[in-house]
């Protein structure tokens, strides 16, 4: 199946829209055409491939909305699927926070479309797999991979005569190449919006290199340690901490970002415009980013622009939904954006150089909350940590686990170096003091 | 053809819920249509599994699924959402050159059934060229046609929305009421209707029903917020889960009740709030050693982690090596027939065919016939969890059934089975297994839980905590975590409750797999003593 252009989009919608008796409805158009290959012990285990096309209707009457969806795009389907959405409507209880679809919208333009990820064949994707394999066979070590491509399509169309549409592609890639006798572990990943830029035979040359480097691994005591975090080590923390910014949530005192109620004040207030972070966190979302691009708009079509999160160690914005944003009057800011981190300029190499006494950390693996209050996690160290003495590293060290909260972290930064792309966001490699590790790991 | 996407429950910007469920939304009355005539899924089987061998496969099965979901989501005193979803299709899996093959379809019309199984015969054909081993499959003989039920006693899809809506909010009121600020709470209702057919000579129709209803309160101080999830389980039952019968009800002395087969959520909220309260004003804990008594609801998890998914074959082996990761459990410990994981009174059996639990069916996803079986016997590591094409590697020729996909769409490959521990024989209630305990923690319900990739090193937190001094519960206590190696802890267990405590927890939405798959499965405990643990504080000034 190919992805549907904006002129198809566009006549299909207005075609639905002409069957809708609503108050108000509203249609989203998705679709996701790709597919995966996945390896282990050195041959290929699954391959597959999807395509997706859906017709997702919201209907309302008054406060009361229904949403019905279909994949069949025939005439009769059509109106079938605006009734059903109406029905539903008719019948579910009446929403207090109810807010009305938006008027049309002006949009900038974002790269996220690439033909070469689009272009992306069944034997390239085997092409690639062979590529990670062959060199972890050569060096007698066992590769474990998975590789995904996609294009994904997405329009809105509402009663208001607001129309948006967009596409996007993105590849990923990871890879776990671990030695026969099971004490060396090394990892590497890939995530590109063009599939040119993926190499799946460099990727796994630096698994390659950290699964024999992290043989033979030394105990070190665990306690606080100045480490240097690569951009695949600290990303899921920052994603869990951006995830947990809502305004709603810091007004009802439930939030990290959440002041404590004052005396004599009923309600707490929320940490907007406050300092949390050294001065040198810049954390912002933009969709026209050059190497991380996101849609420019949310899933009810409103424009999405660049936005500054935390700037100077200080919260900047909080996103919230359209009701709390009017509730509270301030400016509606959606959530679900790409995440882009500010660095420096140092390679991490740089780093480990300026570094007397430290750890170097690839990745951490099953982070859990302990306490959204603090934003405390815990998680443990995976695929290749190495002792740095005296700007060089000097051995590779068995698995830490940590306690940490990401508060902490940025305001115990030593220096950030060039952001790099990984899971849609760009996260720079840091140096971090004080990172808190509480337990030892048996685990390769 | 349908979206395979995440489902989104509740409000944006509160938490969103995203499920990892995929259909198409459909009105509660579609719930309750007529499954697909079992003569008519036979025929359709059959043309697959006739294509399959036409073009080469020397084994086929083909997999004819109808997902029902109903999901109910309020808060306070709002319903947030309720959504109906349906997903219909075939999935065809074969061997041809000694290789796996899969494809699957919405569309189940006899031609394109049978282009679909030739699909799967082209897609192992072309992956034979990178096979080094070919598949070998552990024998099972055909069963013919049969047809299997969960047992339940009332269909939740049939319970009417407006009983369900009523039954959250008093939920809902019950924790307001009682010391909580806010609450958000759930019912998840799924109904798989699965036809199994195979070229052994199989067809079999199964009609599985699950249950789950959880909640999270919290209660907003002046020195910060606290939370507390429901301590009822998701279960393999109808919605008689939700009668709250006296008789299921296990009361902790000073501490919480436990539920057996029945939940009564309303009673649970209350006592949620009120916690919640106590939580506020709970001392925080020293850290260091503990003797830990544990109870069902909490354990289970710890069970899953460190028994459940270090036992899985696949892992064992290196097939989850660049996701989930590996096992500390190798081969050669199990061969040594005396790795002592776990103290002597600790029996760990995995079992399918447990009436309540999320992972009870007649048959797997590959037409093996459920059973039971032990994992570790009297401490000593004795078997694993593995599917057809796994056992010959152990040496065994019986699969021991634990072939599961989530859908029609997706292949079936290796999941956890229900995984439980044995009670004592002597009957011993909570209390009793309490108070011998000078210096303790007693911990019930699911908290954080972090595992490291070959399940050596965990962390595991719960929802209540209570300090155990001489043999009592004296106060409920906060900011507890205790971190301990697998083989350690499971040798440190030193007392266990009898049957009578014996309680089933269980994962609604166990993941594992790339892409990744979901999975439901229960685990059975009583009330367990492990001695000596070490205990951390979670608390930090930030």
């Amino acid at each position: 199946m190919t992805i549907i252009t904006q002129q198809h989009a566009k006549e299909l919608l207005s075609k639905v829209l002409k069957f809708s008796k609503a108050d108000e409805c509203e249609c989203n158009l998705e679709s996701k055409v790709g597919g995966n290959i996945r390896y282990a012990r050195n041959t290929v285990s699954t391959s597959g491939q999807e395509s997706d096309l859906i017709l997702i209707v919201q209907s309302t009457f008054g406060k009361r909305t229904g949403t019905a969806t279909i994949n069949e795009f025939d005439n009769a389907s059509l109106e079938k699927v605006v009734r059903r959405s109406e029905e539903l409507a008719k019948l579910a209880p009446e929403n207090e926070e109810f807010m009305p679809v938006f008027a049309p919208q002006k949009y900038t333009k974002a790269n996220t479309y690439f033909e070469s990820t689009a272009a992306v064949t069944p034997e390239d994707r085997a092409q690639a797999a062979f590529d990670s394999i062959a060199p972890s066979k050569k060096n007698k070590l066992i590769a474990a991979g998975f590789l995904e491509d996609a294009v994904e399509m997405s329009a809105i169309m509402n009663s208001k005569g607001l129309f948006a549409y967009n596409t996007s592609t993105n590849v990923d890639f990871s890879v776990t190449i671990r030695t026969e006798d099971g004490k060396g572990s090394g990892w590497a990943s890939g995530n590109y919006s063009d599939v040119k830029l993926l190499d799946t035979a460099k990727l796994s040359s630096i698994a390659i290199q950290k699964s024999k480097g992290s043989a033979d691994a030394k105990e070190m005591e665990p306690g606080k340690y100045t480490v240097i975090l690569e951009p695949a080590a600290s990303v899921d923390l920052l994603q869990n901490m951006m995830r947990a910014f809502d305004q709603r949530s810091a007004d009802e005192g439930r939030s990290f970002l959440s002041n404590k109620a004052a005396e004599g004040e009923d309600a707490p207030k929320n940490k907007l415009a406050q300092k949390m972070f050294d001065e040198r966190v810049h954390i912002y979302s933009d969709p026209q980013h050059a190497i991380a691009p996101s849609a420019p708009f949310a899933g009810n079509g409103y424009p999405l622009n660049k936005i500054d999160w935390i700037k100077d160690g200080t919260i900047k914005n909080m996103p919230n939904s359209p009701y709390w944003a009017k509730h509270t009057k301030r400016e509606y800011i959606p959530s679900n954006r790409n995440i882009i981190m500010s660095g420096g300029d140092q390679s991490l190499e740089d780093m480990i150089k300026s570094t007397r006494r430290g750890v170097l950390v690839t990745r951490l693996w099953y982070i859990r909350a302990l306490d959204p209050q603090t934003l405390l996690y815990t998680g443990l160290t995976r695929d290749g940590t190495f002792y740095i003495e005296n700007g060089k590293i000097k051995y590779p060290i068995k698995n830490f686990r940590f306690n940490e909260s990401p508060i902490i972290m940025l305001n115990n930064i030593e220096a950030l170096g060039e952001p790099q792309r990984i899971e849609g966001s760009m996260i720079p490699p840091m140096k971090i003091r004080d990172f808190t590790f509480s337990s030892l790991s048996d685990a390769v | 053809m349908e979206r395979r996407d995440f489902i989104k429950l509740g409000s944006a910007g509160m938490g969103t819920l995203m499920l990892p469920i995929s259909g198409v939304a459909i009105s509660a009355d579609q719930l309750l249509d007529k499954p697909m005539d079992v003569a008519y899924k036979k025929k359709l089987a059959d043309i697959a599994l006739n294509a399959a061998k036409a073009k080469g496969a020397t084994y086929a099965d083909a997999r004819i699924g109808r997902y029902l979901n109903q999901f109910v989501t309020t808060r306070e005193s709002r319903v947030d959402n309720i959504v109906n979803t349906e997903s219909a299709g075939i999935g065809v899996r074969v061997i041809a050159n000694g290789t796996w093959g899969f494809a699957s379809t919405s569309n189940m019309t006899p031609d394109s059934v049978a282009k679909t199984a030739e699909q799967a015969v082209a897609v192992a054909m072309a992956n034979s060229k990178f096979q080094t081993t070919p598949v070998q499959l552990a024998p099972v003989k055909g069963v013919g046609e049969v047809s299997w039920q969960t047992p339940i006693k009332k269909n939740a899809m049939e319970v009417p929305i407006q009983e369900k809506v009523d039954l959250l909010l008093s939920v809902n009121d019950a924790a307001m009421q009682n010391g909580a600020s806010f609450i958000s709470s759930r019912l998840f209702l799924v109904n798989e209707q699965k036809y199994f057919a195979s070229t052994d000579g199989s067809y079999i129709d199964q009609d599985i029903h699950r249950l789950w209803a959880p909640f999270t309160a919290t209660a907003v101080g002046k020195d910060g917020f606290k939370q507390r999830s429901a301590l009822g389980n998701p279960v393999g039952m109808g919605y008689e889960y939700l009668d709250g019968l006296e008789k299921d009800k296990v009361r902790i002395q000073g501490a919480n009740t436990g539920y057996h087969n029945s939940y009564d959520m309303v009673e649970d909220a209350a006592a949620a709030g009120k916690q919640l309260q106590a939580k506020l004003k709970a001392k925080s804990v020293e850290p260091g050693k503990y003797d830990l008594v544990l109870d069902p609801a909490h354990l289970m998890l710890t069970i899953h982690e460190s028994v459940g998914h270090p036992l899985e074959l696949d892992r064992v082996l290196g097939y989850e090596a660049n996701y989930a990761g590996t096992s500390f459990a190798t081969l050669d410990k199990w061969k040594s027939g005396n790795f002592q994981y776990g103290s002597d009174i600790v029996n760990l059996y995995a079992d399918k065919n447990q009436p309540h639990t999320l992972g009870n069916v007649a048959f797997d996803d590959e037409g093996v016939k459920t059973k039971e079986w032990e994992l570790i016997k009297n401490g000593v590591l004795v078997n694993y969890q593995a599917t057809r094409d796994q056992v010959h590697m152990l040496g065994q020729k019986e699969s021991h059934g634990c072939s599961y996909s989530q859908s029609w769409r997706d292949v079936q490959f290796q999941r956890m089975s229900n995984v439980s521990l044995r009670p004592n024989e002597k009957d011993l209630s909570a209390d009793d297994v309490i108070k011998d305990v000078e210096k303790g923690i007693y911990i019930a319900g699911r908290g954080s839980y972090s595992i490291d990739q070959q399940r050596y090193n965990f962390q595991f937190g719960g929802q209540l905590f209570y300090e155990i001094k001489d043999g009592k519960i004296v106060d409920q206590i906060e900011d507890v975590a205790y971190q301990s190696n697998t083989q350690e802890f499971w040798n440190s267990c030193s007392q266990l409750a009898g049957k009578s405590d014996y309680r089933v927890g269980g994962s609604f939405f166990d993941g594992k797999g790339q892409p990744s798959q979901v999975s439901a499965v229960s685990h059975g405990c009583p009330t367990t003593r492990f001695d000596n643990i070490n205990v951390i504080n979670t608390a930090r000034n930030v």
